[in-house]
């Protein structure tokens, strides 16, 4: 199999075809804009906090497999989990994807989301992986930004 | 004076032999992605260069290599002559026109920025009215929306319908005696269409406007007659038609450009300098501040002479085939949509597909070494009056065959199966 073709595991072809946790949300939390403006690709996640936890989260936009299966499966992993585990979450996925494709994966941190490991040898597409992520680390944050969050 | 590489001495009258085209190009015998045959579908981004080209810059810095314009020394009269026998080249190609000029610049974009703020800067006041389409590239749009910011004057926007043609009626009545400048496309990098630029610059010139064509897409594809077009300006990318990076043109009537204020101050755009007063050179000069991209003009000059001895009718014939083929082709593939269907076509085919992105085709195609755009190209307002964030785009140049188009559309077919 060549190179590309791994990078689309079953997982990511599912979640493409098969998003989790996709549409609006009535009266959220927190709602973030994500932009690619490298391909023009847009996401908007929902969020809702009880407490400390992240009670239910959601996104919608248009993006290619990787960045819809990455917002996909981030909402599978995120909802009715902690603040703290949902930044620990966006910091392992982070690491790994700046890491070198070579490097080894930590798996007991990253779960089902070492996946996403191919993506590390076509570097144009880590920011398709990224977008859902780095929008989910500005709702985690106090303040919210008044642009959209990019991957720039 | 600039010698051609034997290799890419072709005589005009032969017919257009594209296996014979392609071994011009160097970069075309190269395997990508593991040994797959390179096919080179991105030519609206950049073109390949032909070995002449190459040749022609390697042998400036071999050679020739001193500045211009300056040195009384040997090297220096030569860079000179060289230099300026690549602007001979370049009007020719354009279809030389009496009281017109060509300038170097940086890009086309520099070149479309050079006229906004030049022309801006001398002809556009509050009130008036700069129009272009709805399909330009951000180079043709923004540094209209800057000029308009900077003197209160207003944009407006030709509609285009859903084949990706401009609507000419909307054209004319948008047209009107408040109007300074069109600024409009030859061809679009996003749709393929061909615009009716001859009728523009007419009505344009009716009207008391002025106009600029954008020929970033149009000079690598097509002859480029001036006199036909009509345009005041006219701009043109060097990389898009076959020679170096680094380097545009803009073609203006000599009388427009005299009239307009320098672009950028420095060295050879004066004719004296005190501490008072500057007095400016003459066109070109004094549009081409400081040392020019030399060895780029002159690999661009060289460019400009493989097309003319290719014969611009027989590429335009040529990839008028490759259009005409590739549009049938895509059709078969079933969920595939073609995002312009003008009647009048060159260059690219833009198109989506109902079951996969357009960031996942392109990167499954590359895995066979096809390379394709994908994204919003430059254009966003054509993407948003499609209602699409990015379209893959298959673009073609003078060397491209019916056989890589048929191995574009297999690799289709299995992105299709991998995604549907």
């Amino acid at each position: 199999m060549s190179e590309a073709r791994a990078m689309y595991e079953q997982v990511i072809l599912d979640h493409n075809k098969n998003p989790r946790n996709f549409g609006p949300m009535a009266e959220p939390d927190r709602v973030v804009d994500g932009f690619n403006p490298l391909c023009g690709d847009t996401l908007k996640i929902y969020l809702k906090f009880d407490g400390d936890l992240v009670s239910d989260i959601k996104f919608e936009g248009q993006g290619c497999a990787i960045s819809k299966s990455s917002a996909s499966l981030m909402t599978t992993l995120v909802k009715g989990r902690t603040r703290a585990d949902a930044q620990a979450l966006f910091d392992a996925f982070h690491h790994m994807l700046k890491t070198d494709h070579t490097a080894p994966v930590d798996e007991a941190a990253l779960g089902k989301l070492k996946v996403f490991a191919g993506v590390r040898e076509f570097p144009v597409r880590v920011k398709c992986a990224t977008l859902a992520w780095h929008a989910l680390d500005s709702a985690l944050k106090e303040e919210l930004p008044e642009e959209p969050v990019t991957t720039e | 004076m600039a010698v051609t590489a034997p290799h890419c001495d072709l005589t005009p009258a032969a017919p257009y032999d594209v296996d014979r085209v392609r071994r011009d190009f160097p970069i075309l015998s190269r395997t990508v992605r593991n040994g797959k045959k390179l096919v080179y579908l991105d030519n609206a981004a950049t073109s390949q260069k032909p070995q002449c080209v190459i040749d022609a810059i390697s042998r400036y810095y071999s050679e020739d290599n001193a500045n211009v314009h300056r040195g009384v020394h040997y090297l220096s009269q030569r860079a000179t002559d060289l230099y300026e026998d690549a602007r001979h080249k370049i009007n020719s190609f354009l279809g030389t026109m009496v009281g017109c000029e060509t300038i170097f610049t940086r890009g086309a974009t520099e070149a479309i920025n050079l006229v906004a703020h030049g022309f801006g800067k001398g002809f556009v006041n509050a009130g008036d009215e700069v129009l272009i389409s709805h399909m330009e590239h951000h180079s043709n749009i923004v540094p209209w929306q800057m000029l308009c910011e900077a003197r209160g004057a207003t944009l407006r926007v030709v509609p285009i319908n859903d084949d990706g043609e401009l609507i000419m009626e909307e054209f004319d009545r948008l047209l009107n005696e408040r109007t300074k400048m069109v600024s409009v496309t030859h061809v679009s990098n996003a749709l393929g269409t061909v615009n009716p630029v001859a009728e523009i610059c007419r009505k344009a010139r009716e009207a008391g406007a002025r106009v600029l064509i954008d020929g970033a897409q149009s000079a690598p594809h097509a002859p480029i007659d001036m006199k036909a077009i009509g345009a005041d300006f006219f701009v043109a990318a060097g990389h898009k038609m076959y020679g170096p990076t680094g380097v545009g043109v803009l073609y203006g009537r000599a009388e427009l450009l005299d009239r307009m204020p320098p672009w950028q101050g420095g060295g050879d755009m004066i004719l004296s300098v005190t501490f008072e007063k500057t007095t400016y050179a003459h066109i070109p000069a004094r549009f081409e501040a400081g040392t020019p991209p030399i060895a780029e003009v002159i690999g661009l000059g060289e460019a400009a002479d493989y097309l003319t001895k290719l014969g611009m009718d027989k590429v335009a014939q040529h990839e008028h085939d490759l259009m005409v083929y590739g549009t049938e082709q895509l059709k078969q593939v079933p969920g595939l949509t073609i995002i312009g269907n003008a009647k009048e076509k060159a260059g690219a085919i833009s198109f989506t597909m109902d079951c996969a992105h357009p960031h996942d085709i392109g990167q499954l195609l590359d895995d066979e070494g096809i390379a394709v755009r994908a994204g919003h190209h430059c254009a966003q307002p054509v993407m948003r009056r499609y209602g699409v964030a990015a379209t893959a785009r298959a673009s073609f140049g003078l060397y491209n065959t019916r056989a890589e188009i048929d191995a574009l559309v297999a690799g289709l077919f299995r992105v299709r199966e991998m995604f549907a």
